[in-house]
């Protein structure tokens, strides 16, 4: 029998480690819990949890290619104008309109795209791929524009009447619907984007990100891996794109904007790549951000949002992260040698 | 009986520097073949031209009788061509359990298996637990892989070769850099490769040279220059004339 045939997982810990790899930890469930409990804990700031939930959707997307794959992009707003726009038309001209069908339909769109554009995605390295998703981004912006016929050009589609959720759950003033049905959406996305990036295909992605030249040494097809990971981020980006144009009943030409594509970097650069919590966690941020900022200084709130950019990479994640986990320790450490100091104490006597 | 490998005639320039030379090379089924050379040689561009990395100008390679010449690495790759590399190419983010568990799927043909979780297949955790202890990585293998002392590193880049079950293993400078205390583990790695593997080893480290291959090919200016049995070579007065001339000069 040859060496590599013999049981081994019993002596080692190998399959534990295996397991440990793809275990829900407890952050993951509380941070899914606190989502749950923001429909009843927020009732009046639905508008923009909803928001959050398709963008945090979007980043997912987003995060999926560059996170994972390394696959940099200043154009994936291209995949999500594509799918708000889908799911314009078909709600609009009451092609579909059921909402979760329609929403399908956009993404597969905006997946079709995906597939497309990936050849040229995949010649050359960052800076051509830089230079190649923002030109198909204003590609498809100027398209949008030319036929405005269509997309309504500036004014964007107008006139959208949601029909209710697999036909139950009808839209209502407030968004409690919406932002259900898009945090549905998102959870159920995220679940599935979990089960990719712990398989061996998620894998090989992180393996072609950090060394693409051995990727292909042991036998991993480089190419062909990526454009299956782009397609499927630009699904997601769909998803994201329809359900904003179905939780604001508009779509317009901004779907498509450079700056969509560059906030959306900037959300999974605040959140931090590579975990996908990193771009849920942008996109909270973000948003709750944005909004205070834009309370507080109505014209300036860039200029924060551009500092605490700035702040965040010159110090670095990890550094913070030490910095948060700092305060929490430190008092632990006092409190344990208070105990101890007093166990000891009331040893002495 | 086929050739595990065979190159027929290579050539490889960069613009107007030649750095392989009309190349015929034989690698004999289950082989523990050297191929040395003073440095500058062209050892390297060799074993980048037979795992496809380079494209040769002219000349055919064949892995056991089919010609590989035009396919790209990966594919050489699940043929049974697998190498280390001189400078470590290991995934900085990846933990040594992650890095084995990838090239084991990636063998099994599972690589594109998106729904199903890393090997939780009994067969497929065997593999990497053994090849774990084998390579002496059990104690690290949830350490990124970034952090791990260079020894480990190295174990792990020929433990990452292996996992692919390779029929040929191009082996590049196996010890180059290794600490003398690590030094130890490498060699036996290196010692008790599966006899049926062929392997084509370069190294400039002469004692593994002599005690590991049963026939040395010297390369010198991209040209095959002197072939035979270890103690042939190691008689050659060219070859001596090489090496003392090298040294010599520097």
């Amino acid at each position: 029998m040859p060496w590599y045939e013999m049981p081994w997982r019993e002596r080692t810990g190998i399959v534990g480690s295996l397991y440990d790899l793809s275990r829900w930890r407890w952050g993951e469930m509380l941070f899914w819990t606190l989502a749950l409990m923001a429909i009843l804990l927020f009732p009046h700031r639905y508008l923009i949890l909803t928001e959050i939930a398709w963008l945090a959707l979007f980043v997912l997307s987003l995060d999926l290619i560059l996170g994972y794959a390394g696959i940099v992009s200043l154009g994936h707003a291209a995949f999500f104008g594509v799918g708000a726009y889908t799911a314009g038309l078909l709600a609009l001209h009451h092609i579909i309109d059921e909402p979760v069908l329609a929403l399908l339909v956009a993404g597969l769109a905006a997946m079709v795209l995906g597939f497309v554009t990936s050849f040229l995605v995949m010649r050359g390295a960052d800076l051509t791929r830089l230079m190649v998703t923002l030109g198909i981004a204003l590609l498809l912006r100027e398209l949008a524009n030319r036929f405005s016929d269509i997309t309504g050009g500036f004014d964007g589609l107008q006139g959208i009447v949601m029909q209710p959720v697999l036909g139950l759950f009808e839209f209502d003033l407030f968004g409690k619907t919406s932002f259900i049905y898009c945090l549905v959406v998102l959870f159920l996305m995220f679940l599935l984007a979990r089960r990719i990036v712990h398989s061996p295909f998620g894998l090989s992605l992180r393996a072609i990100r950090n060394n693409p030249l051995r990727a292909a040494a042991i036998g991993i097809p480089v190419n062909r891996r990526l454009t299956a990971i782009y397609t499927i981020a630009a699904f997601y980006a769909g998803l994201a794109g329809a359900l904003s144009t179905q939780s604001t009943a508009l779509a317009s030409l901004d779907v498509f904007s450079f700056e969509r594509s560059a906030d959306l970097l900037l959300v999974l650069v605040i959140g931090g790549t590579g975990y996908l919590y990193g771009g849920l966690i942008g996109a909270v941020v973000f948003k709750l951000l944005q909004d205070v900022l834009a309370t507080w200084t109505p014209q300036y709130w860039q200029f924060w949002i551009g500092l605490i950019l700035v702040v965040l990479v010159l110090i670095g994640r990890e550094r913070l992260h030490r910095w948060t986990r700092w305060g929490p320790e430190r008092i632990k450490t006092i409190l344990d040698a208070r105990k101890s100091a007093a166990v000891a104490g009331e040893k002495t006597p | 009986m086929t050739l595990a490998l065979e190159t027929q005639g290579l050539v490889k320039t960069f613009g107007g520097l030649t750095a392989t030379r009309d190349l015929s090379l034989k690698v004999e089924r289950d082989a523990r073949h050297a191929l040395i050379g003073p440095n500058g040689a062209g050892k390297t561009t060799v074993i980048n031209l037979l795992t496809g990395v380079l494209r040769p100008n002219a000349g055919r390679i064949l892995l056991e009788g089919s010609d590989i010449t035009a396919l790209p690495a990966y594919r050489r790759a699940l043929m049974g061509l697998s190498r280390t590399f001189q400078i470590n190419q290991l995934f900085a983010d990846l933990t040594p359990l992650e890095t084995i568990a990838l090239a084991v799927s990636e063998q099994r043909g599972e690589g594109m298996h998106w729904w199903s979780s890393l090997g939780r297949d009994a067969t497929a955790a065997d593999e990497i637990g053994l090849l774990l202890q084998r390579f002496h990585l059990t104690e690290v293998m949830n350490a990124r892989t970034a952090t791990l002392p260079y020894g480990k590193q190295r174990l792990l880049e020929i433990a990452l070769a292996i996992a692919a079950k390779p029929r040929v293993l191009l082996l590049d400078e196996p010890a180059a850099g290794v600490p003398e205390a690590e030094r130890q583990d490498i060699l036996a790695a290196v010692a008790s490769l599966p006899r049926d593997v062929s392997v084509l080893l370069i190294e400039h480290d002469m004692d593994l040279v002599f005690s590991f291959a049963d026939r040395i090919s010297v390369l010198v200016n991209g040209a095959l220059f002197v072939e035979g049995s270890p103690s042939e070579v190691a008689r050659d007065p060219r070859v001596k004339a090489v090496y003392l001339g090298e040294a010599a000069d520097a």
